[in-house]
């Protein structure tokens, strides 16, 4: 197997980008990319784009034709996939990018997310997102998914004792991140009773428990390793990068305050990048309800399970404690472009390792993100390292 | 939706699911292939008793567009005695409600395709407290 | 062949509004309404519901406590003045949810009031000709009333089934009908609210109907008031029933066990046969029971029952005046949009 590097990164802002079509989000963040990785473009030998949902927010299928033409690689006749496992569909094409390249079949490929929400309303919106649950048996029933997710933080609360406290702490600390990233939607610090104050979406989630929907693009250049040094001496190196399924519906799952999925993607993760929970520096975390960041410590390893809300009490997760959880604001303050944010937090983690992520800068060598899809059916670790 | 709807009209009106004979694992929804026993599995249709407890619950107040009257509403994961989990609305206060809370299933109405369109009914459930 | 009602159910919705709410919204003296129409409160569906949901929880009650096997029942009717669909049967979703199989005769029935008795009577010439094994008698209501009319007090919810075939615990003796073309009370295709002739639907519609079909069948069965231990007449109002009770001889005693109305308001096709289901609750073997129900436009369906041993296994519980009993009360606003009444985007 080849090994995998990161040599550019790029990202759109996030948030509700009125001015901005879908192509013109997309082309953005996948020239800042190029730009950044010191690429001319037509190096590119393939694109792979998470997407979810084009088919309902533009009523566009064939996202990665449409992409491959306007970003001018159609011309040179550039394969284009796209992949789509709800919010986790960045994550995925990060990870088939990945693959592309650890095979040795491609030298040089860019791995874009990106969703347009916006041009819908809320209400479609909201059904949009179900559609990322069991449609037949969960979301006829009115079983959003922030119910589903309310669901999951009730039963933590009763077997563990975590609280509405602790998950407010968790939005509270991603906000205060938020505020120290530029491409934030939300720059501003909130308070836990900011949080508990705010009105309920779904009991005992209220609606700063909550990540926002937002419009937003990012994409990553991946090259093998001897390609990737004729380009930059600050190498990033995906360490691995693993994918684990779990049952679609809570209904069918035997305990709905763990996800399966992140526990088998997660070891996984480790084996094949040969380090352990301990040895991250720097995490990622697909906060789309923060109890999902309580639950994510805990299934990721970093925690045994139960005590996950600790963590965020004793301040580890924070910008400068021992193991910072999401500097850039994670999808709750940085924004949730669904489709695009496995990749934009590939994009925040290069940053971390090189050493460019600005007033959020944390110590770190080896970092960790988790895209998790709709309430946990599809989960994809990715390792990063500087060696 | 409407072939949608209609071919689980059986498994909707009433708590119709399906049993592993290999496992004595029982699902529903219905299944038609056991996760557990894979191509060992002997599925066989099922119906389940309308009763159970609450297991967990939520009252939801961001409802989608169908559900706006309703506002709020009660989702819970029922299990269903001698059955398996279920989601299902639970019709009582948000006062009431309560995890181990004891309900039994209800006929009901779930939401209508506006109002020239198909109503769609299913079970949801009530207390059963007595 | 002896047959009759061999089980029953009933189903009425948890929500209650007073009389003296209504009668505060619309500027009224809230006792004229408790004396004038004799009805203190109604039943109102929760948004949830309507005459099929109803009907389904009735009719489910009577297969579980008889534990008849659904795909006995040989027939559906559905009686309704609201049945959810104008063209489309709410006999089939009885008889999916109910998981009576797909060899059943179903059909819905209206006739104002008394679409439910007119079901009964089908049923039981079904099942003396033999066509049927069991038939499935249903008589559900979610009402309408136009907001600020008299109607609006009375117009309630809920229904009643039953499942009629031989082994009865209520064997019908004898039934008929009078009938004639009456517009008393009326609703036009399309229209979301009834109409009425004010009192005209009294004295020729009501009385008439109500009167004539109870006279005719004590005198064709050669019995006098004083022969039947219970009386149930339709009660659309708490006032009705009881005068013509009077009139035909009966005394309050034989009446007042299924004067339902006043606590739960007129459920329509359910009214008379929820009614007669409270007197079924505390029915005793031997005992003699005359049910009378009227439907507007107009008729009347008389009945003899006599209840038979096999009552005293038949479970009861909860009994219909435990359900009228039970239930919380709101306010004329909550009602409004529980009724669908505020016109939304
Ligand atoms: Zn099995």
């Amino acid at each position: 197997m080849e090994r995998v590097a990161i040599i550019g990164v790029g990202q759109s802002e996030f948030g509700e980008l009125w001015d901005s079509g879908f192509r013109e989000i997309v082309l953005k963040a996948g020239i800042d990319a190029i730009e950044d990785a010191g690429l001319e473009g037509k190096e590119i030998e393939a694109i792979y784009i998470g997407n979810m949902s084009g088919g309902r927010y533009l009523a566009q299928e064939h996202i990665a034709a449409l992409i491959a033409d306007y970003s001018g690689l159609a011309e040179l006749g550039v394969p284009a996939t796209r992949v789509e496992a709800a919010d986790a569909s960045g994550g995925l094409a990060l990870r088939q990018a990945y693959l592309s390249v650890a095979s040795g079949v491609h030298d040089i490929v860019i791995a874009a997310g990106a969703e347009k929400v916006t041009d819908v309303g809320s209400e479609m919106t909201t059904d949009i997102m179900a559609s990322s649950a069991d449609r037949e048996w969960e979301g006829f029933v009115g079983a959003t998914i922030p119910a589903l997710y309310a669901l999951m933080a009730r039963k933590h609360f009763e077997m563990y004792g975590t609280t509405p406290e602790d998950l407010a702490r968790v939005s509270v600390k991603n906000h205060k991140n938020g505020a120290l990233n530029p491409k934030a939607q939300f720059k501003r610090e909130i308070t836990v009773e900011d949080v508990l104050n705010s009105p309920k979406v779904a009991e005992p989630l209220r609606l700063l428990d909550c990540a926002p929907l937002s419009d937003g693009a990012a994409a990553v250049i991946l090259a093998n390793e001897k390609i990737a040094r004729e380009y930059t001496d600050n190498l990033v190196f995906i360490k691995s990068c693993t994918q684990a399924s779990d049952y679609l519906a809570l209904h069918s799952r035997r305990d709905i305050t763990t996800m399966e999925a992140v526990r088998k993607a997660a070891s996984l993760a480790y084996k094949m990048a040969e380090v352990s929970s301990q040895n991250i520096d720097v995490v990622e975390i697909h906060d789309s309800f923060t109890i999902a960041e309580i639950m994510a410590y805990e299934d990721l390893g970093f925690v045994e399970k139960g005590k996950g809300a600790e963590l965020i009490r004793e301040g580890i997760t924070e910008l400068d404690g021992s193991l910072p959880v999401n500097p850039s604001g994670g999808l709750k303050a940085c924004g949730h472009a669904i489709g695009a944010t496995g990749i934009r937090q590939a994009v925040e983690i290069t940053s971390q390792l090189r050493g460019e992520a600005g007033k959020r800068q944390v110590d770190c060598e080896t970092g960790l993100s988790l895209n998790i899809g709709g309430t946990g059916a599809t989960a994809v670790v990715t390792i990063y390292g500087v060696v | 939706m409407l072939p949608r709807f209609w071919r689980k009209i059986k498994y909707r009106y009433d708590i119709v699911g399906s049993v592993c004979e290999t496992c004595n694992t029982k699902y529903y929804p219905p299944r038609n292939f056991c996760p557990i026993c894979r191509r060992r599995s002997s599925i066989k249709e099922e119906m389940f008793e309308g009763k159970g407890k609450v297991l967990s619950y939520t009252v939801v107040h961001d409802t989608p567009e169908e559900y706006k009257l309703e506002k709020p509403y009660i989702i819970a994961l029922i299990e269903l005695d001698n059955g398996p989990v279920i989601t299902s609305q639970v019709v009582c206060s948000e006062n009431e409600i309560r995890t181990g809370m004891r309900v039994k299933k209800a006929f009901r109405k779930y939401f209508e395709d506006g109002e020239d369109g198909i109503i769609y009914y299913g079970t949801k459930f009530v207390p059963d407290e007595d | 062949m002896k047959a009759g009602v061999v089980a029953y159910g009933t189903y009425i919705p948890r929500f209650r509004i007073r009389a003296e709410e209504i009668a505060r919204v619309w500027g009224e003296n809230p006792e004229n309404i408790r004396s004038g129409l004799g009805v203190f409160q109604k039943s109102i569906p929760d948004i949830d519901e309507d005459t099929a949901t109803i009907s389904v929880e009735a009719a489910r009650e009577a297969i579980e406590r008889s534990g008849i096997d659904p795909e006995r029942i040989g027939a559906i009717f559905v009686g309704s003045e609201s049945h959810p669909y104008a063209v489309k049967p709410t006999a089939t979703i009885v008889g999916d949810a109910l998981g009576c199989g797909n060899f059943f005769h179903a059909a819905d029935f209206e006739f104002a009031c008394k679409a439910g008795t007119a079901g009964i009577q089908t049923c039981l010439g079904m099942v003396k000709s033999r066509m049927i094994e069991f038939g499935l008698a249903i008589g559900a209501d979610t009402s309408q009333s136009a907001p600020g009319d008299p109607l609006e007090y009375s117009a309630s919810a809920g229904g009643a089934a039953f499942i009629i075939g031989d082994k009865p615990i209520a064997e019908i003796e004898s039934t008929l009908s009078f009938t004639s073309d009456t517009p008393d009370f009326w609703r036009r295709e399309g229209q979301p609210y009834p109409s009425h002739g004010g009192r005209f639907t009294g004295t020729p519609a009501y009385f008439r109907h109500v009167i004539s079909a109870a006279r005719k069948i004590m005198e064709e069965n050669g019995y006098k008031a004083e022969d039947f231990d219970y009386a149930v007449f339709h009660q659309p109002n708490g006032k009705f029933p009881v005068r013509a009770a009077r009139m035909l001889g009966f005394r309050k005693e034989q009446i007042e066990q299924g004067l339902v109305v006043r606590m739960v308001g007129n459920t329509y096709s359910g009214s008379s046969i929820l009614g007669f289901s409270a007197v079924l609750d505390i029915a005793k073997p031997g005992e003699k029971v005359l049910l009378v129900s009227f439907g507007s436009g107009a008729g009347s369906d008389a009945f003899i029952f006599n209840i038979t041993d096999r009552i005293e296994s038949y479970p009861r519980k909860p009994a219909v005046w435990d359900k009228i009993n039970q239930g919380v009360h709101v306010d004329y606003s909550t009602y409004l949009k529980l009724r669908k009444k505020i016109k939304m985007k």
